[in-house]
């Protein structure tokens, strides 16, 4: 009896107790798998990794044909889902950044307007609006027989809009090279002109100094290598378009609500973040002499910085994760593929575990940068 | 997983919410100051009148009211006769025609009992109790039947509004617990339990709501011993629920985070044992604190049972998809049917946004 009194035996047993429930749990369900699983006559591991994909998936970020790997066809839906959230991430912020500091706006007006859009899109779930944005693409433009030309070569149809690709002959790399050093050199230039401006007192124009670092790579390579490009022309044919970029309506239904969705959760931390700044910084700077907009930019964001970067951490978790909803409207990402393995080979243990890795994974890795970048901006006390 | 991670972000936020700043002085120099402030008003307007004249020329001058699917398909504006034909449908789905008052009745019942639930002043075990005891037992009888003579209404055909409601209402109810003891696990002094609280709240945040759908419908079926099968809507709602815990946790542990070290000490000088600090002194604080946030995080959740219908649950959203598939109707309320969905659920929205204001309002007046 006293040996159950005892507070360190007790968390002891507690520990144990909760340890050996989670395991027996776990080792029920998976004895009853197996033995499912072996009943259905159902494959486990993942070989099937290896065989051959045979489904189509209509839009690809990297190469891939219907003869390559199952293997290969998750890694498209990867790429495909980190390129939909990372463009909607990176619009919805531009986007959100506006619409927040219009709802600080003294314009009244204004900032009703902007609270109007917030509202509008946070009240009403996302689902819905991507339904709504791909039904409204799907039934207001015309089908594809009779294509709108916008341009010469730009078709807007049901089906998309089809433009002009650019296929590179030679110089890609070349060019890429060009623009990576051409970024190194900007910044480069402008820290040490920056440094030099505290330093000494005189001022030489940095942002003009800066541009020409970034564009002498970039018209050299282009002077002096050789680089070729063709175009890819789509042709309007009797029930088809071939040819060209294709942007289909699924993507585009799919990034514009992640973006709203983004800019809507945006606008609200970039505001309440602006917001948190204490009214005695704008009243210093005022003081000071500095203008409205220099205050803004010199005082007050780079301290709401630090309050804005948490909550934006988890609007780009959520955008990433939300970008799974694309199932809904078949857009090929990475749940939608999974999906389609999970109904050819049967194997839905494997292909669920795959994308909730991958999701898994992802995430840590977008919250690491994020924590990085929050400790870069985070006040330095001593 | 809408705006959940959002809100929680908001959440810590939410203290410095208040109003844009008000125009000084006459309204003219609000509006028409500066040139630049007349220029932005001029667009606003602009902007405003663009989008309510072809909002009112779609919704009511061009609209056809009364009809059939073939006048509504000759005119360009709103087709009304869509949702009249179609609103019983939308609302409750299969659910037998001629019994359709019972879940009207326990939608009622349902919003009666939670307008009374939602004075502060009412708060209490005897509220608890009669949600227990009473009204979600009459609620269950009045779907499911069985009872009273009231015939038997299998799972597979509820759906519309009452599934939604449902599905969020005694998620959220069921998370809520099991996420305080999450939170708590997590802020254990167990390392065994702190882990086992940790792993579990970040594998399932760190996923999006709809692999964990997936899995409870395509993946719990393999884990069940055969012959032992469990009904989609319980999935789904099991689902639901653990989702829902992990961020529930997320939240309840600010709130534990909030309350001074102090109250656990006195606790503990006083002769208390663990669950008695937690249940007498640390909980109550940390769950009042919490309140804002958590009504937020209720509002995310009520939007994301419609992700439901990607695993087949015939939820409000799923029904208003259905109906405008429907032959007779195909292909001309498309738009209709979306902006009266989004209208449903901004109205619920909303309503629980102004509510969670109210409540911030309530608890900075008594408190602080």
């Amino acid at each position: 009896m006293p040996l159950f009194y005892d507070a360190r035996i007790r968390a002891y047993l507690y520990q144990a107790i909760a340890v050996g429930v989670v395991l027996l749990v776990a080792w029920v369900m998976f004895s009853t798998a197996s033995a499912n699983l072996a009943k259905q006559d159902i494959a486990t591991g993942f070989g099937f990794l290896a065989r051959q994909a045979g489904f189509v998936i209509t839009e690809t970020a990297i190469t891939y044909e219907p003869t390559d790997t199952i293997g290969r066809a998750i890694l498209v839906g990867i790429a495909n889902t980190v390129k939909v959230s990372l463009l909607a991430a990176l619009l919805g912020t531009i986007l959100g950044l506006l619409v927040g500091i219009g709802r600080l706006s003294h314009n009244p007006v204004l900032s009703r307007l902007m609270l109007a859009y917030v509202e509008a899109l946070r009240n009403v779930p996302l689902l819905l609006y991507l339904l709504l944005w791909y039904s409204l693409i799907i039934s207001t433009f015309p089908p594809v027989k009779q294509a709108i030309q916008m341009l010469p070569g730009v078709f807007l149809s049901n089906s998309g809009l089809v433009m002009p690709a650019l296929h590179w002959e030679s110089g890609f790399a070349t060019l890429v090279t060009a623009l990576v050093v051409g970024i190194i050199a900007a910044t480069f230039v402008a820290r040490i002109l920056g440094r030099r401006r505290v330093v000494t007192g005189t001022d030489r124009p940095i942002a003009l100094i800066a541009t020409i670092a970034l564009l002498l790579p970039l018209v050299a390579a282009l002077l002096l290598a050789d680089i070729s490009v063709t175009w890819d022309v789509p042709e309007l044919g009797r029930f088809r378009l071939s040819g060209g970029y294709h942007l289909r309506p699924e993507f585009v239904a799919l990034l514009l609500g992640l973006t709203l969705s983004v800019s809507a959760n945006v606008a609200e931390i970039v505001r309440a973040g602006i917001q948190a700044v204490s009214k005695g910084q704008w009243e210093a700077a005022t003081a000071l002499g500095l203008s409205r907009t220099r205050t803004l930019k010199l005082v007050i964001l780079p301290q709401a910085l630090r309050i804005i970067i948490p909550p934006l951490t988890n609007t780009y978790l959520t955008v990433f994760k939300n970008s799974s909803l694309a199932i809904a409207i078949g857009y090929p990402d990475l749940v939608m593929v999974s999906n389609t393995i999970m109904n050819q080979t049967g194997q839905a243990i494997e292909s669920i575990a795959i994308f909730m890795g991958v999701y898994l994974g992802l995430s840590i890795l977008i919250s690491l940068v994020m924590n990085w970048y929050n400790a870069k901006v985070a006040l330095r006390e001593r | 997983m809408t705006q959940i991670d959002t809100l929680i972000g908001d959440a810590s936020l939410a203290s410095h919410r208040e109003a844009p700043p008000a125009p000084k002085g006459r309204w003219l120099t609000a509006y028409f100051g500066t040139p630049g402030n007349a220029l932005i008003t001029i667009l606003c307007l602009g902007t405003i009148f663009a989008v309510a004249k072809l909002a009112i020329g779609w919704l009511f001058v061009d609209a056809t009211f009364v009809g059939t699917p073939a006048e509504c398909k000759a005119t360009s504006g709103a087709c009304w006769p869509f949702l009249s034909a179609k609103m019983r449908y939308i609302f409750f789905g299969f659910y037998p025609f001629e019994e359709q008052w019972r879940p009207l009745t326990a939608m009622l019942l349902f919003f009666g009992a939670c307008i009374v639930s939602m004075v502060p002043k009412l708060w209490g075990r005897a509220l608890l109790i009669a949600w227990i005891a009473v009204i979600l037992p009459l609620l269950y009888v009045l779907m499911a039947g069985g009872f009273l003579g009231l015939t038997v209404v299998p799972t597979t055909q509820w759906g519309g509004l009452p599934l939604s409601f449902m599905l969020s209402f005694i998620g959220l109810a069921c998370a809520l617990p099991l996420g305080i003891a999450l939170a708590l696990a997590r802020a254990s002094s167990l390392p065994a339990i702190r882990i086992l609280g940790v792993s579990f709240i970040e594998i399932v945040r760190g996923v999006p709501l709809i692999s964990i759908l997936f899995m409870a419908t395509v993946m719990l079926p393999l884990f069940m011993p055969s012959g032992i099968t469990i009904d989609k809507l319980i999935r789904a709602q099991v689902a639901i629920i653990l989702f829902a815990a992990a961020y529930i946790a997320e939240i309840v542990r600010g709130g534990l985070q909030a309350v001074p070290k102090g109250q656990v000490e006195a606790g503990h000088s006083l002769g208390l044992h663990y669950w008695q600090i937690m249940h007498k002194i640390v909980l109550p604080q940390a769950l009042k604190k919490v309140i804002p946030p958590l009504v937020s995080l209720f509002i995310g959740f009520f939007q994301d049972t419609t992700l439901v219908t990607i695993v087949g649950l015939l939820d409000f959203l799923d029904t208003v998809r259905t109906a405008m598939r429907d032959p007779q109707w195909q292909g001309i309320a498309v738009l209709e049917g979306y902006v009266f969905a989004a209208v449903v659920y901004f109205v619920f929205s909303a309503l629980m946004g102004a509510y969670s204001r109210f409540l911030e309002r309530y608890f900075r007046t008594t408190h602080d």
